[in-house]
């Protein structure tokens, strides 16, 4: 540590307790309490990054969240390393590893800084401009090489180990922000009782008061600043009822008095508990909101602003009042504003050559020149600077006065140090974020919070009283007023609507308006005026979008990036507006502003994520039969939620031979197959056939009680909705079932037509998906496996095709369907879930003596595809009518109106030329086309021919040993015979249009 | 996130919830009387306010049931929510609370 730099007493730090660090690679030492950025300058380092266009060396600008240039990476681990970090916000810890940005091969000598002799060259909206031509470069050549030089910080490699906790949090007040006004709300608002969340994003509380001269005579109800502070907090850390939240960002103000925090846990420590979560997510919902998030310094805009050793007065006093750092040994200031006087006279008082005060304000001597003036500091009122020299660290700057365009009084001064004070930007962001208006005070020139939208107030220096007596009282009023809304007796629950009233601002003595924009520069002047730090947006940059015809601040925003970068324009936006307000000739706010937008400062994505990771991610839903399915090695797939058997490999088979050896046991003596995913709806109530009759297409009065229908939903625009079988169990009952995906969207548009248009049914709707496990046994031999278990007939004669019947199996009651999916003789046995594992055994074993095979959602895919049973969703999209999908049969004749009718009355549903479901055969039977596939008339089609439909199904079949595939295409029944085209990679194949139907198309295997 | 109202249950966070639409657009009784054009207006034509717009939501993952609301869309703010077969509250009954 460069021991000169530090102060022989005071600030916030302890001196006693060293820290050590590294940064780029070489160890350096602290204190506790120090930021990275506050021990780097205590070790006399500036240079800290590297701008991202032009790779210009970079120091600090600022000392808290609005930093735009210090941006670093803090590496624990390969999996534990975090990009883009503000060096100001990093807490040092023991053994801190931290990087710079944007720069190789070092920070000190980077190649990208061949960018910034280019700069003439690279204008905004150069990359729109150049990289245009050829079209196919852009891929293969531009974007790769601009993403490669650009792009700010890069993402760890590995996976992210930590945890992250996420919380719900209710309060009657939320303040935002704990300076003077935060803190003041907070304790008026908890002495009357109200619960209290106060979240703040540094790690101490205090705001501006951490950086107040302690030598100051700033006194606040009657005792010093710092004492007040002390009090106030250990009042408020007592208190119950107040949540205190240091290290905690509001980084996002959501409909309904919702915000978003951001709590970073163990950031700050050297070795961190594994068990404790290192961020944990706030979802606050709080009756009324404070916010208290205070103003930010504007730079200014001159030739050469941004080397090293330039920064903000007031992150100069933070420096050393917080961090007893002196961040330079002779210094110049300029200024706009009163506030960098006593900043002025703070550095000198510890021992900085203060060189001379520009301000540029005047001719006139303001309220504080004279003070300077006894102090032995020269002011140079009515002044501008013409530039700055210095490479890695600023070395001189160049000052005068303007007399009707040309320089005056020009003078050179030497200097290690560079205060601006621009003005304040009161910081309006969770304000605007809340859809509240926001007014241009022409006075204070600055965007104030006017009408709030959610139940907010704002206070203090957000909202332009900066003085800290009034930012205090303004605070104090505030939380009062909040704490008596929130609990006043008349409030029930939360109530979101509606706005807080917020007292006019009066604008108290002490802010001062400061400057927007560019300052003053001499005709034909040369030089870099940056604008927006980050970005390398520059004064030149701006006028020359305006030239070039933008006139919206959303435009101008996008073409130059301004206000673009991870900071977001929080020291950039309101000078961006200045300039360009000028060079249109209009006023900021006919300009406009720019949306704010979340998240105030960047939130790592582990702290969206949350515990919603890994196994956590999303539920997973299993059968009762999922553990006999993983121990036979099933191979799952993921269907919505649920963990479905795709297909049983033995030994080292692949899927294609498992496949094929399922699908044949099926065809030639008996498959096992767990479907108990289908949906199941059960309809029951006196009304229930009518409720039937009107939702589906088939007729329901006419099927008896024991029988089962295959049922069709249409959405009331005539197009397929959802499909399955639907048994009449008893008079008043019907057990529906669905697709495995549909169940939830089914249950949804039964309940949303019951309660909505037929209310007067009397009818309830009950899910059942999960009551019943479903074994289907298919094949020849699947009443032979089941005869000896169930206490029914299974004769073709006494339970026919599409029949159901109660039953009891191995004990256990049952609910037995004669259906198939296989188009083989079939059966699907219901019991109860809890029973489900014990019956799926008792088959297993009963069936081994008649070639029984588990087989997968694969296999049962291709035995529907051999038999032209469509899958809903697969070979139907959301535009397939009922006689498109060759399903017309199922529609109930005589009826008067079901869900979807009179749409298929309209004239475009009954066109020849719909798309029509049909079977493609590849003339070469080994061919299997792709799903997808658009299938054309002629051989050798190019754009823009037009397809005639495509392929939406597509196997091998290995009982008829060739390819099959479905396929929608124009007026696909007409064309039976036709010869059609499909592409293939590498060409084309020709196709036959063909039935839909591959496999005994009598059905007399159905019927066995 | 929003926070509903809903008539049965109370307020209740929107998770809770699944929109459903634009509200007081009734199926013509007798469809097949109906005309190309009206039966076009059901299934597609819908407001597309800004400002004041009454819809309905159901609580999917509560009571289940639906009802209708008047919501801002241009503050997310909800004025009313009412049962079905209620009226649409008026202005004076939409007074926030
Ligand atoms: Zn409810």
């Amino acid at each position: 540590m460069n021991e000169g730099l530090r102060t022989p007493e005071g600030g916030r730090i302890d001196r006693s307790r060293v820290v050590h660090f590294s940064f780029d690679g070489r160890a350096y030492t602290g204190v506790a309490g120090d930021t990275l950025a506050s021990a780097l300058l205590a070790n006399g380092v500036h240079l800290m990054g590297r701008s991202f266009k032009y790779h210009r060396p970079r120091g600090v600008l600022a000392s808290g969240a609005e930093e735009p240039n210090a941006l670093v990476a803090v590496r624990r681990d390969a999996a534990r390393y975090t990009p883009n970090l503000r060096a100001t916000q990093v807490e040092l810890y023991e053994g801190l590893e931290a990087h710079s940005q944007n720069r190789w091969p070092s920070l000190a000598f980077d190649l990208g800084a061949v960018n910034d002799l280019l700069a003439p060259f690279i204008p905004a909206g150069f990359y729109y401009k150049t990289f245009m031509w050829p079209r196919s470069a852009w891929q293969s050549l531009y974007e790769p090489r601009i993403r490669a030089a650009a792009g700010l910080g890069r993402a760890p490699t590995e996976a992210d180990p930590d945890r992250y906790a996420s919380r719900y949090g209710h309060c009657d007040v939320l303040i935002v922000g704990a300076g003077p006004a935060g803190l003041a709300a907070a304790a008026a608002a908890a002495a009357s009782g109200a619960r209290v969340m106060l979240c703040d994003e540094q790690n101490e509380f205090g705001g501006s008061l951490l950086a107040a001269d302690p030598h100051g005579a700033t006194a606040i109800e009657g005792r010093p600043a710092a004492q007040w502070l002390k009090q106030t907090l250990a009042a408020l850390g007592s208190n119950a009822r107040v949540t205190l939240l240091p290290r905690t960002t509001a980084f996002g103000y959501f409909p309904h008095n919702l915000l978003g925090l951001n709590e970073r846990l163990t950031d700050h420590l050297a070795d961190p508990h594994p068990e404790v979560p290192r961020e944990r997510q706030w979802q606050v919902r709080a009756r009324e909101v404070v916010l208290a998030t205070g103003a930010i310094e504007r730079p200014l805009v001159f030739p050469g602003n941004d080397r090293p050793g330039i920064m903000l007065a007031g992150a100069a006093r933070t420096w050393l009042n917080r961090y007893a750092v002196l961040p330079g040994t002779r210094a110049v200031v300029v200024t706009a504003c009163d506030e960098a006087y006593p900043v002025a006279l703070e550095l000198q008082g510890a021992g900085v050559f203060i060189a001379s005060i520009a301000d540029v304000r005047g001719p006139e001597d303001g309220p504080w020149a004279a003070k300077a003036r006894a102090a032995g500091i020269p002011v140079l009122t009515g002044a501008t600077v013409l530039g700055t020299a210095g490479r890695r660290r600023v070395n001189s700057i160049l000052l005068a006065r303007l007399q009707d365009g040309e320089p005056s009084d020009t003078q050179t001064q030497p200097c290690d140090l560079v205060l601006m004070c621009g003005g304040f930007t009161p910081s309006v962001h969770l304000f605007s974020q809340s859809r509240g208006k926001l007014l241009w005070d022409e006075g204070l020139q600055a965007f104030l919070p006017g009408t709030p939208a959610e139940r907010a107030r704002s206070a203090g220096a957000c909202r332009g009283v900066f003085a800290l007596g009034a930012a205090l009282a303004d605070g104090a009023a505030a939380g009062a007023a909040a704490a008596r809304e929130a609990t006043a007796a008349a409030r029930t629950g939360v109530c979101p609507s509606g706005a807080a009233a917020t007292p006019a601002v009066q604008p108290a003595a002490g802010g001062g308006a400061g400057f927007a924009g560019a300052l003053p520069q001499p005709a034909g002047a040369r030089g870099r005026a940056f604008v927006d730090w980050q970005n390398d947006v520059t004064t030149r940059d701006l006028t020359l979008a305006t030239r070039e015809g933008f006139r919206s601040i959303e435009h101008v925003k996008r073409y130059t990036t301004t206000g673009m970068a991870t900071d977001q324009g929080k020291t950039s936006n309101l000078n961006a507006l200045g300039i360009v307000s000028r060079a249109l000739g209009k006023a900021i706010p006919e300009v406009g502003l720019t949306s704010f937008r979340m998240p105030y400062t960047p939130v790592s994505f582990g702290g969206f994520a949350g515990p919603a990771r890994g196994e956590l991610f999303d539920p997973v839903r299993t059968t009762p039969m999922h553990e006999w399915a993983r121990a036979q090695g099933a191979v799952f797939e993921d269907v919505g939620l649920w963990k479905r058997a795709r297909y049983f490999p033995r030994g080292a088979e692949h899927m294609h031979a498992a496949l094929g050896r399922e699908c044949l046991a099926v065809r030639n003596a008996c498959g096992i197959f767990d479907a108990s995913t289908l949906g199941k709806i059960e309809v029951v109530g006196q009304d229930a056939v009518t409720f039937m009759n009107r939702l589906y297409v088939n007729a329901w009065t006419s099927l008896a009680v024991g029988r089962c229908r295959y049922g069709l939903l249409l959405r009331d625009d005539g197009f397929v909705y959802d499909d399955g079988v639907v048994a009449r169990v008893s008079e008043n009952r019907f057990h529906v079932t669905t697709t495995t995906g549909g169940a939830p969207r089914v249950l949804a548009m039964m309940e949303d037509y019951l309660q909505t248009e037929w209310s007067d049914l009397k009818v309830w709707l009950t899910s059942t998906t999960e009551e019943w496990a479903v074994i289907a046994v298919q094949g020849p031999n699947a009443r032979a496996v089941l005869a000896g278990l169930v206490d029914i007939d299974l004769a073709a004669a006494a339970l026919p095709h599409m029949s159901v019947a109660p039953g009891y199996i191995c004990g256990v009651p049952m609910r037995l369907f004669r259906v198939s999916f296989t188009g083989e003789l079939g059966f699907e046995v219901n019991v109860p879930a809890d029973f489900g594992p014990a019956v799926w055994e008792a088959i297993w074993d009963a069936g081994q003596a008649h070639g029984i095979t588990p087989y997968g959602t694969e296999t049962m895919h291709v035995l529907r595809a051999e038999k032209g049973y469509i899958i809903v969703g697969q070979d139907t999209d959301g535009t397939v009518t009922p006689d498109d999908a060759g399903l017309g049969w199922a529609i109930g004749k005589n009826k008067p109106d079901f869900v979807g009718k009179r749409s298929l009355a309209r004239p475009a549903m009954t066109s020849p030329q719909r798309r029509q479901l049909v079977g493609l055969l590849t003339t070469d039977p080994q061919t299997v086309v792709e799903e997808g596939t658009q299938v054309m008339a002629q051989a050798g089609a190019r754009a823009p021919a037009r397809a005639l439909g495509h392929i939406t199904s597509s196997y091998h079949s290995a009982v008829l040993g060739r390819s099959i595939a479905l396929g929608l295409v124009a007026g696909g029944r007409a064309r039976t015979g036709q010869t059609l085209y499909v592409s293939i990679p590498g060409g084309e194949v020709p196709v036959e249009v063909a039935s839909p139907v591959f496999y005994d198309p009598q059905g007399r295997r159905l019927h066995a | 996130m929003l926070l509903i109202d809903c008539p049965y249950c109370g307020e209740r966070p929107e998770p809770e919830f699944v929109y459903g639409g634009q509200a007081h657009i009734a199926r013509p009784p007798q469809p097949a009387q109906a005309t190309a054009q009206q039966w076009a207006d059901y299934l597609y034509r819908r407001d597309n306010t800004r400002g004041v717009h009454a819809e309905r939501w159901r609580h999917t993952h509560g009571c289940g049931r639906f009802f209708n609301a008047l919501r801002d869309t241009t503050t997310d703010h909800f004025l009313a929510t009412y049962r079905l077969g209620e009226p649409v509250p008026t202005a004076a009954a939409t007074v926030r609370r």
